[in-house]
């Protein structure tokens, strides 16, 4: 296999002019369009990787002319931190490429899900959304953005407990099925996508969706913007093309004592020294919303597991059982490892509770505690224990 | 103005339907820096909602706090970066200046100290917000100088 | 129709059918704990998760409906494995402390723990690292938080099927827990006490006040003199938790068990249902009187039954401008408890003081209602104790009485006569039925032109039942009414008692006379009687209620004979002066929260 080296990517940042590129989209096909992106490979940039085109494509097939697109801007995996940037930068791109998926599913109406963290961006992103607005006048797309903030609770990341959020209710994510394209917010079909995704379809309808299939790899297609932290010089937002290994990121980005790396954030895995060079970055590999983070060795795994036990015991929901108490007992778990209040066997006990977590909890952020428990577990378990 | 006067005013901004209950609860937080239960109350009045069903809905978001506030809630990141990267100190920095524990308000009414979780600063960590404003690579020194500058402002 | 497999077995199910219910089909029970009948889906305890072969994540089977070729799994090595942690991770978070629960035995988490063996569970106790109450302000309803497993099985129920809010999940995370407004005690907030939380709580963290040892006391000192009544609801429910099935009809057996529990004089509250209908029925004639000939502008129309006390506090709460609509009247059990310590106390000779009032009601709300201030018209609080229908099971089962073998006993006289009419209290629609088989014979002189005395429009489980009856050929007396058409609406469980009474706010329903009863079902499905109670329960005892009303010899409360022995020797008159005395109360506007 071949990988693909570091290698930085201008799209996402570019300065566009978003007017002209919504001209050539006005007067396309709402197939057009949809086809465009699912020419272009491109999945969903949020973590989850759903191809985004196939979700236009379900939503633009419901009927009734009351559906909504939504932005996720919840950004808050530990460690993430590109679409502050991104909307910081480039808003007008992002309200653009939910103008080009309301065109294309038939919405009249987009919500922007800010978290709260982020209410320093919010008399820009107005001003912005209001200078939006003139030019959807303009164009005469009938589309309307409006800006709802969350409060401090990262499960509303979660796009059902997002919508339950909007909606003015605890932000508790739903059963599935149905899915948002068939029933999101308000109960009607919701396309939502995150901040990244939106401003990629743009950047793909402006040059093709050939341009962006040429970069990464089958599973990965095109780049995808990194946030790089924890013991790294080079701490910071990147554009990078998929496919790279973890060792050649480590290269480029670690300090020369990098001993493991977070892919993914809290909810990701976590890659040890000794799979860099055989782990790849992407869809076949590791992964990831965006989040980077390097450790080197003076770091202690027990206290970066703790660290995260103690976020999702927090930020769960708490209506699952196996999310709710599973992450309370994987913290009080090491914890009493660590103390020898238990044998070192309790561990494995953990590990099998984490993969009940994975696999019978409600929402993604109790299947994924199980994924970056037993990650840590099984790679620095002496860390763990002594 | 009145309670229900100052309520009215925000229902009447975001409407009466159970979508406008963040934006109204988000108002009354930055307004005062926590939701009473008399707000509550008041609000459940003039949306038709059920009272308890509001403190379900604001206890489930951190930033709606249903305890009073300082004027300056700093909320310190305490997630995995800024933890690395020495939250500790520039807590301990902030609870000398203000003299006040981590959870506690100061008897000026002035400031509040609460952590919280990632923040999105893993890059400048550590990082601290003052209301909605970011703080980023503090320094015990950076946060002592911040402070200064509240402690200054009335 | 959908195709799929289940354990191999094939089966054939609607769209839209849970995997759940397609298993039920093929004899396979799912076991769950946050699913309920009579609530929506949750999905949140995920111990019903099944595999599906081939998928990586396993599934909710309340939640999930089935698919097209669906091969299903429910007792593979991940769903046994998945299943058993849950339990697992459920019990470390609850105290199950099970000899000294009230629950013990009829603990839904303490079953699937013995059907899961899961014995000595590996994980860490949780409740160490927490504080818990117990709420005991309320003289209905006990709330230990160190026993809830947060399957919001009672929030759906408040919030859902009775509309009252007043549970709500709070906090998130491993601080969320099941709440009321701010923390406060059940007491102090909207609840009504219905106890439905009560009836769907799978554990010991919902469970009524009991009265069990007080009630034991008194029977068992020599110089009380105790008296029990006993609701219509609790002689079509109380079988059913001494090994009798749903819907059997125990009048008799249960009229045995308490005089061999020892009461001196077992009663029923039927009698005072009847006396409710003959006050209600002349209060709402009068009502009636004045909008109509004194055209009083003032007079509150329409006027709504008052014997629920879930329901009045339900508009205490939530509706006080209508309070005035609200009849006066004391619910049966009050009227009982009244007369219980005056009228019974006077014609046995006995002195009230040494009288011990216990009812035997479907109900949690009535113990409230017992408490409350304005009930102590007799000069002594009138009703001392109140038992559910479960608590009565429990006494019966402690005395060694074998139920079903009992021999059919007939009520004691002096407030033991009822009519068919008093019987029907215990169904929805009942009180509208009795109250207008009276009234319209006040009225006309003629029986209610309805075949048996059947009014089948107000029967039935319909949330919103609506009916009425034209008033022809007067008695003199009456002739305002010549004409008129008595419309009438009726309402069970609260959440439908709130959309009526929407309606009657903005003007889309004008009627003379609501019955609103705060359970589902009425108080055969109150929250005092056996568990599980669920709509097909509900039906069954329904059936009962009226078998019941049809097979006694008098169906109309104004002929109870009874009844007009009280009114000649005691009352004089409906709504005279000892009425309103001992019979009626008033009403007071109470916090939203």
């Amino acid at each position: 296999m071949k990988n693909i080296p570091v290698k930085r990517v201008d799209l996402i940042f570019e300065k566009i002019v978003c007017k002209e590129i919504f001209k050539k989209i006005i007067s396309m096909d709402p197939e057009r369009i949809i086809q465009s992106v699912i020419d272009s490979g491109l999945k969903g940039r949020g973590g989850a990787g759903f191809p985004t085109g196939l979700k236009w494509q379900f939503a633009a097939n419901e009927k009734g002319d009351e559906k909504y697109i939504v932005c996720n801007a919840d950004e808050g995996e530990p460690g993430t931190f590109k679409d502050r940037q991104i909307l910081d930068e480039v808003p007008e791109k992002v309200f653009c490429g939910m103008a080009i998926a309301s065109k294309a599913i038939g919405a009249k109406y987009g919500f922007i899900y800010l978290r709260g963290e982020y209410y320093f961006l919010v008399s820009k992103l107005e001003k912005k959304m209001d200078e939006f607005h003139l030019l959807m006048k303009e164009m005469g797309h009938d589309f309307r953005i409006l800006l709802r903030l969350g409060s401090g609770a990262y499960i509303c990341g979660e796009e059902s407990a997002l919508f339950e959020s909007i909606e003015g209710k605890r932000g508790e994510p739903r059963n599935k099925p149905p899915y948002p394209t068939a029933s999101g917010l308000f109960n009607k079909p919701t396309c939502i996508n995150n901040v990244e995704t939106l401003v990629y379809t743009v950047m793909i309808l402006k040059y093709g969706a050939s341009h962006f299939m040429h970069l990464g790899t089958k599973d990965s297609r095109g780049s995808k913007v990194f946030s790089v932290s924890g013991d790294t010089p080079k701490a910071g937002i990147y554009e990078l093309e998929l496919g790279m290994s973890v060792d050649e990121f480590v290269e480029e980005f670690g300090d020369g004592d990098t001993k493991a790396v977070q892919v993914g954030g809290a909810a990701g895995f976590c890659v040890p020294r000794k799979r860099f060079a055989d782990t790849v970055i992407g869809f076949e590999g590791v992964p990831t919303g965006g989040s980077m983070k390097l450790f080197n060795s003076s770091r202690s795994m027990y206290n970066v597991m703790h660290n995260y036990l103690d976020f999702f015991a927090e930020e769960s929901c708490g209506q699952c059982t196996p999310c709710r108490v599973g992450c309370q007992q994987l913290l009080k778990g090491i914890e009493a490892v660590k103390k020898g209040e238990r044998s070192s066997k309790y561990l494995d006990e953990l590990v099998k509770l984490a993969t009940t977590m994975k696999l019978a909890s409600k929402c993604g952020l109790g299947q994924s505690v199980g994924n970056a428990f037993s990650s840590i577990v099984e790679n620095f378990k002496e860390e763990i224990i002594y | 103005m009145t309670l229900s006067e100052s309520i009215s005013q925000k229902v009447n901004k975001h409407g009466k339907t159970r979508d406008a209950l963040m934006p109204i609860l988000q108002d009354i937080v930055r307004e005062k820096h926590y939701i009473s239960d008399q707000d509550m109350v008041e609000v459940a009045r003039q949306l038709d909602l059920s009272a308890a069903d509001i403190f379900g809905t604001t206890t489930f978001y951190s930033f709606l706090d249903t305890k009073p506030r300082g004027k300056y809630v700093i909320r310190i990141c305490k997630t995995i970066s800024c933890s690395m990267k020495g939250k500790n100190s520039i807590l301990s920095t902030m609870e000398e200046i203000l003299k006040i524990k981590l959870g506690e308000t100061t008897a000026d009414k002035k400031f509040s100290l609460l952590e919280t979780n990632c923040i999105g600063w893993c890059h400048k960590a550590p990082a601290i917000l003052i209301n909605d404003t970011p703080y980023t690579e503090l320094t015990p020194e950076k946060v002592t100088e911040i402070l200064r500058e509240y402690i200054k402002q009335r | 129709m959908i195709k799929l497999s289940i354990n191999g077995l094939l089966v054939e199910v609607p769209e839209e059918t849970t995997i759940l219910e397609a298993a039920k089909k093929l004899n396979f029970r799912i076991p769950t704990l946050c699913n309920h009948d009579d609530l929506c889906v949750a999905g949140n305890c995920r111990v019903c998760v099944v595999e599906q072969l081939g998928g990586k994540a396993l599934f909710a089977a309340c939640g999930t409906p089935v698919a097209e070729g669906m091969q299903i799994l429910t007792n593979s090595l991940k769903v046994r494995t998945a299943r058993k942690h849950v339990i697992e991770l459920l019990l470390s978070e609850h105290n199950a402390d099970c000899t000294k629960c009230y629950k013990n035995g009829q603990c839904e988490l303490q079953n699937l723990a013995n059907e899961f063996s899961v014995g000595d569970h590996i994980f860490l106790d949780l409740l160490a690292h927490k504080e818990y109450t117990i709420d005991r302000f309320s003289p209905s309803i006990q709330k230990d938080d160190s026993k809830c497993i947060r399957c919001q099985r009672c929030v759906r129920t408040c919030q859902e099927l009775q509309g009252v809010n007043a549970l709500s999940v709070a906090y998130k995370g491993m601080h969320q827990k099941i709440s009321t407004f701010f923390d406060h005690s059940m007491a102090e907030v909207i609840c009504t006490n219905c106890g439905q939380c009560i009836n769907r709580c799978p554990t010991g963290a919902l469970v009524e006040r009991t009265y069990l040892d007080e009630v034991w006391d008194a029977i068992l000192d020599p110089d009380k003199h105790v008296i029990v009544q006993t609701a219509p609801a609790v002689r079509v429910g109380l079988g059913e938790d001494l090994g009798l099935s749903p819907g059997e009809r125990v009048t008799g057996k249960m009229v045995a068990a308490l005089k061999r529990l020892g009461f001196n004089s077992v009663l029923d509250t039927d009698f005072t249902a009847d006396l409710t209908i003959v006050e209600e029925g002349n209060e709402l004639l009068s009502r009636l009187k004045k909008a109509i000939v004194d055209k009083d502008e003032n007079t509150a129309l329409p006027m709504t039954t008052s014997c629920s006390p879930g329901w009045v506090k339900f508009i205490e709460h939530t509706f006080p401008e209508f309070l005035p609509n609200v009849s006066t009247c004391k619910s049966p059990q009050q009227m009982f408890g009244a007369l219980a310590k005056t009228y019974y106390a006077r014609a046995k000779d006995i002195d009230p003081k040494k009288i011990v009032t216990v009812s035997i009601m479907p109900c949690t709300a009535k113990k409230y209602e017992a408490d409350r201030p304005e009930m102590r018209s007799s000069g002594y609080k009138d009703v001392d104790y109140v038992l559910t229908t479960r608590e009565l099971a429990r006494m019966v089962r402690q005395a060694g009485i074998d139920f079903s073998q009992m021999k059919e006993d007939h009520f004691d006289r002096l407030m033991g006569a009822s009519s068919g009419a008093g019987v029907i209290f215990g169904a929805t629609g009942g009180v509208m039925e009795a109250a207008l088989r009276t009234a319209y014979e006040i009225v006309t002189g003629r029986e209610v032109p309805f075949t048996d005395l059947n009014i089948m429009p107000v029967r039935g489980f319909d949330g919103i039942k609506q009916a009425s009856v034209k008033i022809e050929n007067c008695l003199d007396e009456w002739k305002f009414l010549e004409g008129v058409e008595l419309k009438c609406a009726v309402a069970h469980g609260l959440s439908n008692a709130r959309e009526l009474m929407r309606a009657v706010k903005n003007g889309d329903l004008n009627v003379h006379f609501i019955e609103i009863m705060a359970c589902p079902g009425g108080c055969l499905g109150g929250g005092g009687q056996p568990i599980p109670t669920n709509q097909k329960i509900r039906e069954e005892r329904a059936a009962a209620i009226y078998e019941e009303d049809m097979s006694m010899p008098i169906r109309k409360s104004h002929e109870n004979p009874e009844i007009l022995q009280l009114y000649e020797e005691f009352l004089g008159e409906p709504l005279g002066h000892k009425s309103h005395e001992l019979l009626h109360t008033h009403y007071k506007e109470r916090e939203r929260y």
